[in-house]
């Protein structure tokens, strides 16, 4: 399928609506790749006015800047800022909260000043809208969705309702985790623990937490990070549980639920 | 020889607060000995910051039952300290209850709310005491409490108990002796515990009465200028750090936010566009990050003062829940300490004195670093909002960017982030591959 890029814009001379900043994991992890494309299939269902910036795009900086390389975050944050205020981007939107974090927080300080949202929130504001209505009788009806908090969505920028707004149209039975929101715990991947092995200890985060979300017994988690989503996922694997318990993006919840996407 | 008392009580009055300025000031310079931060935001948020989280303790009811335990030893030991002004004009000018007459109905009404408050603190006190010693509560128990810490957290408590016992026996005391007419104590209307409490001593000789008032008059006021030199070399510092420790706290960034190294933001700036416009900065860094407690931010050091080791940090904490060896507790354990061990080297053997040893390496590792996830749990549980992660962080700046220290791995998705902008290794060209799959 053919993604608008923003030189394609450029060149008509237009903008669109929104950047979609599909980040590292959106655009080379296998299983983020099928966020990116459920998010997609929900922006063209809006008829969103969207762009990527394809290979003009790169890494935010934030596994380089948590691992404590602040050399190679400015370089990647100056670039990307380069190629951002180059085309005069003002709205934002992003699958990942990492990208959403840096983008929002951090890139003001040096340069780059963007109204960025969450797809979460994004997600909310076209139901909110009116744009994206649910059908009666959806195929979640009855089943029991856990939502689990990232921390680079929930503490670090204190958005918990949205993600949880955005799974209440779909007619599910929404059950809290023992520990969520504020109190949510990390799903291990965070501070650039994704890539490198964990530290010794006597169990994994991602375990622990999976048996914390297998206790409220579920028939999907719902995650709104392309790491947590990884995390979750190898958990529900590593407890024999992946035939009875699915790991989904809320987009991809999403575009199940308005037939945009095969339930799987 | 009827002043000797009151010349007693002068002299120490006058050695507690030469002895105390000294203390207080020497944690006050070490705090200075942090770096210079910027302070953002608006004044009349920091006093609502100041209110809500110090004076109001909006944290701490996050948890129910230590909230509202602590509540009691908080408001009695704010509203003892009233009765206190009484005992300090007394001290000095030999009269005994002062306010008692002039005040007549409210005094009356002070005393008995100091008693009933008192007597809650010292049911709160036990309860302490039991979630640490029988209870054992899994926070107060992890490897960084063994010793010291735990001894000190049981001192404060049963010295607690001293005080409120003093208190509550020498206004009952007195209430018998005025019943009984003994001349200098003065009527104090009916207090509503210590008429009670008087009755235990109803048995008791006038003139031993005397003596045990006198006794618990002078524990009380001497327990309290002991605590208050005490207090600058234990955890128990919190009750005077939350209030500047909230009032400092970062706000306007939302807790994702990074410092920002200006330094190399403007390097870099330069390196990719040599016209490229860059303020000036001011006192640049001798290093990038951390090494030691004196390249940390005054507010980190701050932080480490302010901690009273309740651990709720590391209770939150997914490394410290997983058997790892990080605990954001013993983070700002090892700052203080390590501060205490800078200030007293700068005393003691001068300002330039090397002893050879740093905050990273010889008091946290390298491996309790590595094992932070970021995810802002510690920082979201502290009632007086430390932040163990802005120490953890600029650690690790020091650890990456002066030391070359990163385990393999992240050496690797370093190098894939130089040159693919990606942190595995793929080609930046394929980052629209996704689209051809759809």
């Amino acid at each position: 399928m053919k993604i608008p890029v923003m030189s394609d814009f450029v060149a008509a001379g237009e903008m669109p609506e929104v950047l979609f900043w599909v980040g590292c994991a959106g655009s080379f992890d296998q299983r983020a790749q099928k966020v990116t494309g459920a998010f997609v299939k929900i922006l063209q269902h809006c008829n969103i006015s969207f762009a990527v910036l394809g290979a003009e795009e790169g890494c935010t900086g934030d596994p380089a800047r948590r691992a404590g390389n602040e050399f190679l975050f400015q370089m990647l944050a100056a670039n990307n800022i380069a190629v951002l205020n180059g085309y005069g981007i003002k709205d934002i939107v992003t699958t990942c909260p990492h990208c959403f974090n840096t983008l929002k927080n951090e890139y003001p300080e040096l340069g780059g000043n963007y109204n960025v949202l969450h797809h979460s929130q994004y997600i909310q504001q076209l139901i909110d809208a009116g744009k994206l209505a649910m059908k009666e009788d959806g195929v979640f009806k009855g089943k029991r969705i856990t939502y689990h908090d990232s921390c680079y969505l929930g503490r670090a920028n204190d958005v918990y309702e949205a993600p949880r707004k955005v799974l209440e149209v779909l007619d599910a039975e929404l059950v809290e985790m023992r520990r969520c929101k504020s109190r949510g715990m990390c799903c291990g991947a965070g501070g650039a623990q994704m890539f490198k092995e964990a530290e010794k200890g006597n169990k994994e985060v991602n375990i622990e937490r999976t048996e914390e979300a297998l206790e409220v017994q579920p028939d999907i988690i719902a995650a709104a990070c392309p790491f947590c989503n990884t995390m979750m996922t190898d958990g529900v694997k590593n407890k024999e549980q992946e035939e009875a318990v699915k790991v989904y993006d809320i987009a991809e919840l999403i575009a199940m639920g308005n037939a945009l996407m095969d339930v799987k | 020889m009827h002043f000797i008392p009151q010349v007693l009580f002068s002299l120490l009055l006058l050695a507690t607060g030469i002895v105390a300025y000294r203390k207080y000031s020497f944690i006050r310079r070490n705090i200075l000995l942090g770096r210079d931060e910027t302070l953002t935001g608006s004044t009349s948020e920091r006093w609502k910051n100041m209110v809500l989280f110090a004076l109001g303790q909006k944290k701490m009811f996050r948890n129910w039952i230590p909230a509202v335990l602590h509540l009691f030893i908080y408001v009695s030991f704010v509203i003892v300290n009233l009765e206190v002004v009484e005992i300090v004009i007394d001290g000095i000018t030999g009269s005994h209850r002062i306010l008692a007459a002039p005040l007549g109905g409210f005094y009356t009404f002070m005393i008995s709310l100091i008693e009933v408050l008192s007597a809650a603190a010292l049911l709160a006190t036990f309860a302490f005491l039991w979630r640490r010693n029988v209870q054992k509560v899994a926070r107060f128990t992890q490897p960084e409490m063994k010793g010291w810490p735990f001894k000190d957290a049981n001192l404060i408590l049963l010295f607690e108990i001293v005080l409120v016992t003093a208190i509550l026996s020498m206004n009952a005391i007195d209430y018998q002796l005025h019943q009984r007419g003994t001349p200098h104590y003065p009527d104090t209307g009916n207090l509503l515990l210590g008429q009670y409490l008087s009755n235990l001593f109803s048995s008791i000789g006038s003139n031993t009465l005397i003596l045990m008032e006198r006794a618990a008059w002078w524990t009380h006021i001497a327990g309290i200028f002991f605590f208050l030199l005490y207090i600058p070399h234990s955890k128990h510092l919190h009750i005077f750090l939350a209030f500047p420790n909230s009032f400092y706290m970062r706000q306007d960034t939302p807790k994702g936010h990074m410092d920002n190294m200006p330094v190399i933001m403007n390097e870099v700036k330069t390196m990719l566009d040599p016209s490229a416009e860059v303020t000036e900065i001011a006192n640049p860094p001798k290093a990038f990050g951390a090494k030691d407690v004196t390249d940390l931010s005054w507010k980190s050091l701050m932080d480490a003062y302010s901690c009273t080791e309740c651990g709720r940090c590391t209770a939150a904490c997914p490394a410290n829940q997983t058997g790892k060896q990080l605990s954001p507790r013993k983070i700002m354990m090892d700052t203080r300490d390590r501060l205490e061990e800078v200030g007293r080297n700068i005393d003691t053997k001068g300002t330039d004195y090397d002893d050879g040893k740093s905050l990273l390496g010889d008091y946290i590792t390298a491996e309790e670093l590595r094992a932070c996830t970021t995810c802002n749990a510690c920082v979201e549980e502290c009632p007086v909002n430390i932040s163990p992660l802005n120490i953890i962080l600029e650690l690790r700046r020091y650890q990456v960017m002066e030391q070359s220290d990163a385990p393999e791995a992240w050496t690797q998705m370093f190098n894939n982030l130089e040159n693919n902008q990606a942190p595995w290794q793929f080609n930046p060209e394929d980052r629209l591959k996704w689209a051809e799959e759809l």
